[in-house]
């Protein structure tokens, strides 16, 4: 995990990069803000629950946007929730990331062709850091999403963002 | 326990002069036609005749029979002129433990078709679905505002329609795909 | 001068951890007293009516999972038993049977959910562990079947997607036996808890025949003591071969029809389910699960409205053919969006922390609500 590869030898001192220690700190301890839409939630769910255990990532949830690290998107994003979501973003601190879980919240799902109150693609309206696919994504692809979230967290620069 | 058919003479004896039309000849189950202006007066005679005891409103569903005149338009869609809106009651009595079906038909220009939200209250929230969806008016509703849709999705638009359009744009969100 | 005083308005969701989803509820506060509530819903509707009318009848089915998504399996049943009984279909014995198990393990699962999240919404964090844990070996035995955890797409107008897997009648069997002492611990863990008793008894009173009036169905109308379920008094399906009892609410803590009713009748109804998914395990037939499958579904002209017992209560489905390949009109009567335009009845002159007991003892899905 970068920073505690280095051996702990004498003395206790650990000699990193701040840029190593902020990004280890940040990706340590998302906090997911306790918001679900649609049957991906449950799965969202799952995933925290005693089976998957995301707790064990450093993931807990939060129901405050104002406390929140990472928002995901766990369903279909309605026109008339849309607007719902880009306030809730826009309340959060930075650095705040998004998943994007399940094909509705990519791009529109099953509902893309007649689906006239669903916006097909949650990225139209919000960036999007990692896409989760699936109808439901299983819990097991949800943790490989924010693994992968992980590991662009930890290559960011502290003088550019570019998660 | 009622057959739709002794239902239907029960109607026709208590309102005298009020068209009311039975049609057994669907293959599944007889449908009971009534005015959609005298809805509200038969279903409370439903509910409260001894015979008839209907207490309780299964579903209620507007639709667009879709039965006009089809006209093209000049970009390949189609709009369609006269015909009717429907909506169908199922109704259910719990004590009697028999069901029929009503069906009330309104011209697509006005549907106006009466509320039985104050024969059951399960009516409400379906009434205001039917409106949201196919446009029909329930006179004497005393909330019919849009439930599924935004409230400020654009007048006169029913998606349920069968010659419904969908816009291009809603509040800068692009809509197709 | 008098002090002026207003009503204070409270908007509650739609992103609220104890909605259940995206439901908003504007409230009309006097102090800690709810006057009125007015639920605004919508946020997740995503036409499926309009879908229904756009596909062929077999492609309807996989949007029906996502209507009720806690209650997939019995969304299908609904759906293909309208179709085949407007097409006259009859199915094979074991289809019949398989539908039944599927069918009871989907209830026992769901009401693992709207315990577990009712748990969670007074407090009470652990019981929502223990349920989601054995949920998943629900969903493990549903996943052998047709590969799906959540959303299965398995039944199918005149049969089903897959046969059983060899091993599930041995696994249906071993999860009874292993649940049965867990409900046990879900009584000691929650039901008869003081906090919890405290939280749910007396509140959210709903009397019978108001429940009747705005047609209540399900869980919440049998715990205001009505006896009434449409697997006894609408038989469809095979029912009708199973010995089960209908657990109705008795004010056993509080009074009839109290949020504590509305939760215990569903702790009851997953040992009743249990009961039914022995008996049918015991008589599952062998035979071909595919032999009534139709070649093409094109039913008649004609009008069907068909309902079942779903989990939340009455699912209903109306369909009106036209003799094409696709439904003339598919409406669906879902329980929870009935059930949920209660709540401003239910909630009036109760503190605003009561409003969250009453809303979870509902169990809502929005899926369904909004379609």
């Amino acid at each position: 995990m970068g920073l505690l590869d280095k051996e702990f030898s004498d003395g206790n001192i650990v000699i990193a990069k701040t840029e190593d220690l902020f990004n280890w700190a940040r990706l340590s301890s998302l906090w997911q803000l306790s918001f679900g839409l649609a049957c991906c939630a449950i799965e969202m769910m799952a995933t925290s629950a005693s089976h998957y255990d995301f707790d064990r990532f450093g993931v807990m949830p939060r129901p405050t946007p104002r406390q929140a690290d990472v928002i995901i998107i766990s369903g279909t994003v309605t026109l008339k929730m849309a607007t719902r979501i880009k306030r809730l973003y826009e309340q959060m601190p930075d650095p705040k990331y998004i998943i994007s879980m399940g094909s509705c919240a990519n791009c529109g799902g099953p509902y893309w062709e007649h689906g006239y109150h669903v916006l097909k693609g949650v990225d139209r309206i919000i960036p999007v850091d990692v896409y989760v696919p699936g109808c439901p994504p299983r819990p097991e692809a949800l943790l490989e999403g924010l693994l992968k979230l992980q590991e662009k967290i930890k290559n960011e620069s502290l003088r550019t963002k570019t998660a | 326990m009622k057959k739709a058919e002794e239902i239907f003479e029960l109607i026709k004896s208590g309102f005298p002069g009020v068209t009311v039309e039975l049609s057994a000849d669907m293959p599944t189950e007889p449908i009971i036609s009534v005015d959609p202006l005298k809805v509200h007066e038969i279903c409370k005679f439903l509910r409260d005749n001894e015979d008839c005891k209907f207490d309780s409103l299964m579903n209620l569903s507007g639709v667009d029979d879709a039965n006009g005149e089809k006209i093209k338009e000049e970009d390949d869609s189609e709009i369609i002129k006269g015909g009717t809106l429907s909506v169908y009651y199922h109704l259910h009595s719990m004590s009697l433990n028999h069901k029929i079906t009503l069906r009330a038909s309104a011209p697509r220009e006005n549907p106006e078709v009466e509320s039985v939200d104050n024969v059951w209250k399960a009516a409400d929230w379906h009434e205001r679905e039917a409106y949201d969806m196919c446009g029909i008016k329930f006179l004497n509703h005393y909330d019919l505002r849009r439930i599924l849709m935004p409230y400020d999705w654009e007048d006169g638009s029913y998606p349920l329609r069968k010659d419904y359009k969908n816009p291009e744009f809603y509040n800068g969100m692009k809509v197709p795909y | 001068m008098a002090l002026r005083t207003e009503e204070l308005i409270l908007n509650v969701g739609p992103q609220h951890p104890s909605t259940h989803g995206v439901l908003r509820l504007e409230v009309e506060l006097e102090g800690e007293l709810v006057v009125k509530v007015k639920p605004h819903i919508g946020y997740l509707h995503r036409c499926f009516e309009k879908h229904a009318e756009a596909m062929t009848y077999p492609q309807v089915i996989p949007y029906t999972d996502r209507m009720d998504y806690l209650a997939s399996m019995y969304n299908n049943f609904g759906y293909v038993i309208a179709v085949e009984k407007l097409m006259g279909i009859e199915v094979p014995e074991r289809v019949e049977y398989i539908r039944v198990i599927m069918g009871e393990l989907q209830r026992i699962a769901s009401h693992m959910v709207a315990l577990g999240t009712y748990g969670l919404d007074l407090g009470a964090f652990t019981p929502f562990l223990y349920l989601f844990r054995d949920r998943e070996k629900i969903l493990t035995m549903f996943e052998m079947t047709c590969g799906a955890r959540l959303l299965y797409n398995y039944m199918w107008v005149g049969g089903l997607s897959h046969d059983l897997h060899p091993d599930f009648v041995r696994l249906a069997r071993e999860f009874i036996q292993y649940f049965r002492p867990n409900i046990v611990e879900l009584n000691n863990l929650l039901t008869y808890n003081k906090i919890f008793i405290e939280r749910t008894a007396h509140i959210g009173i709903l009397p019978a025949d108001t429940a009747i009036n705005y047609g209540i169905t399900g869980p919440m109308l049998r715990a205001s003591g009505v006896n009434w379920d449409l697997r006894k008094n609408d038989t469809y399906s095979i029912y009708n071969r199973f010995d089960f009892d209908i657990p109705v609410g008795q004010g056993h803590m509080g009074t009839v029809g109290d949020c504590w009713d509305r939760y215990y009748v569903r702790v009851l109804e997953m040992e009743q389910s249990m009961r039914i998914l022995e008996q049918a395990l015991d008589q599952l037939p062998e035979g071909d699960i595919n032999s009534a499958l139709p070649k093409r579904i094109k039913p008649p002209v004609g009008t069907v409205y068909q309902r079942v017992e779903n989990p939340k209560g009455e699912l209903g489905y109306f369909i009106i053919s036209d003799g094409s390949l696709n439904p003339f009109r598919v409406k669906v009567r879902g329980p929870s969006f009935v059930n949920l335009s209660v709540i401003n009845e239910l909630s009036r002159g109760h503190l605003i922390a009561d409003l969250i007991a009453i809303l979870g003892s509902i169990d809502i899905v929005l899926g369904e609500i909004d379609r």
